[in-house]
């Protein structure tokens, strides 16, 4: 028997108003150490899913068991990077991450507190900027504070809406690097939302495919036949990839819309697992 | 090379100044004229106004002459009509701190309720609607009345004319802090009163130290009217005296004053407000 996921989430629906549901039937499990990409269009209620996993918004139906006990409101176990890196523009880096810390462990003196701060800066590279407001960072370095923040609680799991999609191409493959790399030395579980399907091969042990909202289902679910340690200079020559890159755009480009839910074999709970080997 | 602009500036101001000191100069200094006063009015007014054409418009030297003894001895006290302008203005501005500090300590914990409650906003907003356009002054009566005591009385007026605007401010500053601000708080398990301190008032603090600027710039525009009429002490009763004694050049010094006063207290507010503004 494998062993209790972190997390499950059974039967999850969100409806606004009286209208269709944003989606419905979502079913699916993280394990522990874990890292899943979540891809789907727009509208499909990603952000809502990331939400209720944090604890910030509710499901209008359905469970969340996070370690075995049903989700009660945000938790410091569950940290989020938001997308708008969302930092407090009235504190410098080293008081913005600071906050998260003693939120974490009230009772640190001020000098432990400092040590773990200037611990986690260097970690993502931004032991220079501890002084600076983060008006005055560029939007990678802005990213990577909100990084900091969220690791330095030490969360049992991350949550990232889209953390990349605002930056620019370069930074944005450099601070992908860096995730992948502390990830999977902290064995760090991750639900992560992306658009980018070279981000999702990059990261994810699994990517979950949901179809076009309103009334999205998780449609199936793609494993990574990719071997970690993945990185970015040759993730793509690898010969499973074009496959896998190929499955996921079509996905987003043509079986997004709906396809496989209305099957007779579809069974929400257990969405078709896909998994793709190197092409002979 | 051109000078700066501030340096250009500050000479067209200079210029204006003088022209505008040498206009008024002219005006009341050159036409002594021969104006006749009427026998019946010489033995109403007295022997002062009946000494001739005499405008009782002092020129600009007498004005300064006048401030110059001000000056030289603000806070002389010889009995209740006959106080150092120095004194009446620290009445005033003794009364203006009173009553718009306690407006500060009723109007900032509201304006929290009301942004932090869409309910009470709604609640409230009727009532602050219909008093916010009352003249403080049309309070005085029943200030006068209820509390039985003149100088009281002014405070209370300045109480409610401080309030509205510091309300106002508060309750917006405190309804448009970011959503994803609280969000992180959130994650982070803050507890209300480390969210209140750490995360909502620094937000909206620009906006409440707004409020606060507009407040004591109105409280300062009161206090001169509600001391005329209540009287006793104040620059607003220094003002209406000197009236009364015919001494324009007095009322004009004091007129100076209000405005310089004016004039420093906004800029204390608006150096507070450089120091807890932030940029994003």
């Amino acid at each position: 028997m494998p062993p209790e996921p972190l997390v499950r989430v059974d039967g999850l629906m969100k409806r606004f108003g009286t209208g269709a549901p944003v989606f419905a039937d979502v079913y699916f499990r993280i394990a522990e150490g874990e890292f899943v990409c979540l891809i789907g269009h727009s509208g499909c209620g990603k952000t809502t899913i990331l939400n209720v996993l944090a604890g910030l918004d509710e499901a209008s139906d359905g469970t969340v068991l996070f370690a075995g006990r049903e989700l009660d409101g945000p938790s410091l176990d569950r940290a989020v990077i938001f997308q708008g890196h969302a930092l407090l523009p009235w504190l410098d880096v080293e008081a913005n991450v600071a906050f998260a810390v003693r939120s974490r462990w009230p009772r640190w003196s001020n000098e432990q507190v400092r040590a773990h701060v200037a611990e986690q800066l260097g970690v993502v590279g931004l032991g220079q900027a501890a002084k600076k407001k983060p008006s005055a960072l560029s939007g990678g370095m802005r990213q990577r504070v909100g990084i900091a923040r969220a690791l330095a609680i030490r969360p049992r799991m991350l949550l990232m809406d889209e953390p990349f999609s605002a930056l620019d191409a370069l930074t944005r493959g450099t601070l992908q690097d860096e995730v992948a790399r502390l990830c999977a030395e902290t064995r760090q579980t991750v639900f992560m939302i992306t658009h980018d399907v070279d981000e999702a091969l990059l990261l994810a042990d699994r990517i979950f495919l949901m179809t076009n909202g309103p009334d999205a289902r998780i449609a199936e679910i793609v494993v990574n036949t990719i071997p970690g340690p993945r990185r970015r200079h040759d993730v793509h020559h690898h010969p499973a990839y074009p496959a896998l890159r190929n499955h996921l755009l079509d996905f987003l480009i043509e079986r997004s819309r709906g396809f496989g839910v209305g099957a007779a074999d579809y069974d929400p709970k257990n969405p078709p697992e896909i998994r793709l080997e190197a092409a002979a | 090379m051109k000078p700066s602009l501030g340096l250009r500036a500050g000479a067209v101001s200079l210029l204006i100044f003088v022209v505008f000191i040498a206009a008024w100069y002219l005006a009341t200094g050159a036409g002594p004229g021969a104006a006749t006063v009427d026998p019946a009015y010489a033995k109403l007014v007295g022997a002062a106004a009946a000494g001739g054409g005499k405008s009782a418009m002092p020129g600009p030297d007498v004005v300064a002459a006048t401030l110059a003894k001000h000056l030289a001895d603000p806070f002389f006290d010889r009995g209740p009509n006959d106080k150092g302008i120095g004194i009446q203005l620290l009445f005033s501005i003794g009364r203006v701190f009173l009553g718009f500090g306690l407006a500060m300590l009723v109007a900032i914990p509201l304006g929290f309720v009301i942004g932090l409650s869409p309910l009470m906003q709604r609640a409230l907003d009727p009532f602050i609607q219909v008093l916010k356009p009352i003249s403080p002054l049309a309070w005085m009566p029943l200030a006068l009345y209820t509390i039985k005591d003149s100088a009281a009385s002014s405070i209370f007026v300045i109480f409610v004319c401080s309030l509205w605007p510091m309300l106002i401010n508060t309750a917006f500053g405190v309804a448009s802090v970011r959503r994803e601000w609280l969000n992180v708080a959130r994650t982070l398990e803050c507890r209300p009163l480390r969210m209140a301190f750490r995360v909502v008032l620094p937000a909206a603090a620009p906006t409440i130290v707004t409020g606060m600027r507009i407040s004591i710039g109105i409280a300062w525009l009161v206090i001169v009217a509600a001391e005329m009429l209540v009287g006793g002490t104040g620059i607003g009763y220094f003002v209406w005296n000197e009236w009364n004694n015919l001494s324009i050049a007095n009322v004009v010094v004091a007129i100076v004053m209000i405005g310089l006063i004016g004039m420093a207290l906004d800029q204390g507010l608006a150096f507070a407000q450089r120091k807890v503004s932030w940029v994003e």
